[in-house]
């Protein structure tokens, strides 16, 4: 134990000590020390080598979202972490842990603009957790430890380490023993029981309660308490994006997805309650629509982690910081006085079969699977077939990119469990898919892992499918939602700009040919009939397989709240 | 807007004070003044900084959220003592020089350098008090002037001491609450 190490090998075994056991980068001159001595160590730290940092970091958000763990990303100094800048924002919007270890220039010629030297704490400190510049070997080890301390606690985030190849360079007798001092790091898990206790009071008095999930919910591992909470109370639940899966949606009390393309019957619905209990949500603007005309007559109770999030768009009745699982664990350990309840279950009865009556009506889901005229394929036609296939078969995850694409699998595909829809959502980062699936693919090899993605955003980061290939992945197959557009802002661009379709029409190269240079198996559909068969064959492939679906170029998301329109404000054709 | 007085408690490590500057600036939160330095509490430095903002309390959680800042307390409405400093020089031709010397005096400011033209002069007070005093020399002709920001101290027994912050227990608290979210 009282032998020297490097600071990359100091690296390496703090990373294997706080849980680390896989790794996604691209070496280069300032980090060569890191990947020099992950050669030792790698039977336990994988190594999965992008092709592009970007590609690194969405892959450590894919393997992050889709376990709860941290997720690991590793760049050269300069342009090597200049490329993770975007998935690390990706990372802030949406809450991951997520790790990012830089190469940085030696210390001696630190701040001279010394070959590839970037300031990448300076650049990265607003889309951080926390970040470190590590300019010495004794500090590596408590960094490390400190870093994957700060991202996977309280709100997650992603938190990056700078360190200089000096200090990766140096030896010394590693002390891994140093106790994490945070003193000003203290998020509160347990929520106030007198908070609690008002906010079930609340909802007692209340005869039109709605119950809204989101990312929180995930992350927390709170859906048996949800599922539990709803029941008891017979409360209808409303899922936020990032809340898909977090309550199956199949379930009488799931009224689906809110927002800009969110059901008119679950935007209604929080139109009309007198009461919102919004677990883990932050009330993003996607979701409120206008946020002074949203849920007007609710009082509301907010329920999240992070304080910060607690009125900043919103104004709430009562405040409830904690995590969700634990806050929902008090709820249900209330005993309210059996009259009131009693009370409680009359009303919300009558407003559950009013608001089932408004879900029968506008959910346009069932509408779309029974289409019969299949000559011209639909986008919808796709997502029927997937859908089927995919239920037929069980164990599938679907990761989706930004665009219609994204708004249609969220709208159309199914949702039973946690962490099984994975998507950019408050970056919408373009690009994000086929990286990310490459990190759930590999946390998940059991699981098919479905890339649902657009023409458009396929083109930013399809280089990937090559490490799926050099990694013999065989779970990902690739649904590119081909419409021959950037589709989501040629909608716009149809909706509210006369049809100016500047910078939107799309040329895309023979994506079945592409697959095949790769090593994949490519799929070209064009008709409605061929969807079956192709989504059949993908799934009788031993290994990777794209499909590129051949839509109707000029199909809109429908139900759309116009943007900073109130949510009752829908249009649906 | 409404003005606000915030002392904030943080690590001394280097780049806290870059962060929460940046965090200022990127929300849109507008800084009239701030001044930072060392406290009685090794480890600990003190910021206080006067913000014009009609969401003060988000101003404050969003300093929370820093991982270094330890203490973050509105002391808008207490009794405070404040103090700014001010260094000016004036331009002061030898016939006048009487008259300026008399005008610190009531001021309470000092004279710190004399030359044949010009005079620098220390003044330290409440902000109003400066405001003025700087006001009452202004027809002089000032030469030059330098302000610091705002330092601010809640009067009385009870205060921003940054001794109790930085111990490890809390550390406990969180490593237990998040394993016990997590079963
Ligand atoms: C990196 C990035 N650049 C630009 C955008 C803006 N944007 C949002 S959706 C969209 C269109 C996406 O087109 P495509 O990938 O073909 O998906 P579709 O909407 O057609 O399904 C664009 C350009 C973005 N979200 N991300
Ligand atoms: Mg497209």
């Amino acid at each position: 134990m009282s032998d020297k190490r490097t600071g990359a090998q100091i690296l390496c075994e703090a990373l294997i000590q706080n849980g680390v056991d896989t790794m996604f980068g691209l070496p280069g001159g300032a980090i060569m020390p890191f990947y020099h001595a992950m050669w030792e160590y790698r039977s336990e730290l994988r190594h999965i080598l992008c092709r592009h940092e970007q590609g690194a970091g969405h892959a450590a958000e894919g393997f992050a979202r889709s376990t709860g763990r941290i997720g690991v990303c590793i760049g050269t100094s300069g342009p090597g972490t200049t490329n993770l800048v975007t998935p690390i924002a990706d990372a802030w919007m949406d809450s991951t842990p997520m790790l990012a270890i830089c190469g940085q220039v030696s210390s001696a010629v630190l701040g001279k603009d010394a070959f590839q030297e970037t300031d990448i704490t300076g650049i990265t400190m607003p889309i951080t957790k926390h970040n470190y510049l590590i300019k010495r070997v004794e500090d590596i080890a408590y960094a490390v430890k400190e870093a994957i301390f700060i991202a996977t606690t309280g709100r997650p985030g992603p938190v990056l380490v700078d360190i200089t190849k000096d200090a990766l360079q140096a030896s010394m007798v590693p002390d891994y023993s140093k106790k994490i001092f945070l003193p000003g790091y203290r998020p509160t898990y347990q929520g106030s029981k007198k908070q609690i206790k008002a906010a079930l009071d609340l909802m007692l008095q209340s005869k039109k309660p709605v119950m809204m999930i989101g990312n929180g919910v995930m992350m927390a591992n709170a859906s048996d308490e949800v599922m539990a909470f709803a029941e008891r109370y017979q409360i209808p639940v409303i899922t936020t994006l990032h809340g898909l899966g977090a309550f199956p949606q199949d379930h009488p009390l799931s009224l689906g997805m809110p927002g800009m393309h969110g059901w008119v019957h679950a935007n209604r619905a929080i139109q009309e309650s007198d009461f919102l209990l919004n677990i883990g949500g932050r009330f993003d603007d996607r979701v409120t629509g206008k946020a002074s005309t949203f849920a007007p007559n609710a009082s509301i109770v907010h329920v999240d982690i992070d304080p910060s999030e607690i009125g900043k768009n919103i104004e709430v009745d009562v405040p409830i910081v904690g995590d969700a699982k634990l806050v929902l664990l008090s709820l249900l350990e209330e005993e309210p006085e059996e009259r009131k309840v009693t009370e409680f279950h009359h009303a919300a009865a009558e407003w559950l079969v009013y608001v089932r009556e408004l879900q029968a009506k506008h959910q346009h889901k069932q509408q779309y699977l029974n289409r019969p005229d299949t000559s011209v394929m639909m986008p919808h036609d796709v997502y029927a077939v997937l859908t089927k296939e995919m239920n037929e078969r069980g164990n599938y995850r679907v990761v989706t990119d930004v665009g219609q694409h994204q708004m249609w699998a969220a709208q159309l595909l199914d949702w039973y469990r946690p962490r099984t829809h994975i998507t950019s959502g408050g970056a919408g980062t373009m690009g994000f898919a086929m990286p990310a699936a490459l990190g759930v693919a590999v946390a998940h090899p059991e699981d098919t892992v479905w890339v649902v993605c657009g023409d458009g955003g396929f083109q930013m980061t399809n280089q990937e499918m090559i490490v799926v290939v050099q990694e013999n992945i065989k779970n990902i197959k690739i649904a590119i939602i081909n419409n021959g557009f950037l589709g989501m802002v040629r909608q716009w661009q149809e909706l509210f700009e006369g049809k100016r379709y500047s910078g939107t029409p799309l040329t895309s190269p023979n994506f079945q040919k592409l697959a095949e240079a790769y090593g994949w198996t490519g799929i070209t559909v064009e008709s409605g009939d061929q969807i079956e068969a192709a989504v059949q064959q993908a799934y009788a492939t031993d290994g990777p397989v794209l499909i590129d679906f051949r839509v109707e170029r000029e199909v809109n998301v429908f139900p759309m709240v116009p943007q900073n329109k109130s949510i009752g404000e829908m249009i649906t054709e | 807007m409404k003005t606000h007085i915030l002392v904030v408690l943080m690590q001394d490590h280097p780049g806290v004070l870059n962060r929460a500057v940046s965090m200022f600036r990127r929300r849109g939160y507008n800084i009239a003044s701030l001044a930072v330095g060392h406290t009685e509490t090794t480890g600990v430095s003190r910021m206080t900084v006067v913000v014009e903002s009609d969401h003060v309390e988000q101003v404050v959680k969003q300093l929370y959220r820093l991982v270094e800042v330890l203490k973050v307390s509105d002391v808008t409405n207490d009794p405070t003592v404040e103090r700014e400093m001010a260094l000016v020089k004036l331009h002061v031709p030898s016939q006048q020089r009487a008259e300026i010397v008399a005008l610190a005096e009531v001021f309470g400011a000092k004279i710190v350098d004399v030359s044949v033209t010009a005079m620098v002069i220390e003044m330290t007070g409440g902000p109003a008090k400066v405001d003025n005093f700087i006001d009452m020399v202004r027809p002089f002709g000032i030469k030059e002037m330098m302000r610091t920001g705002r330092i601010a101290m809640v009067r009385g027994a009870r205060g921003h001491s940054g001794a109790d912050l930085v111990d490890t227990g809390w550390q406990n608290d969180v490593a237990g609450a998040a394993s016990a979210a997590a079963q």
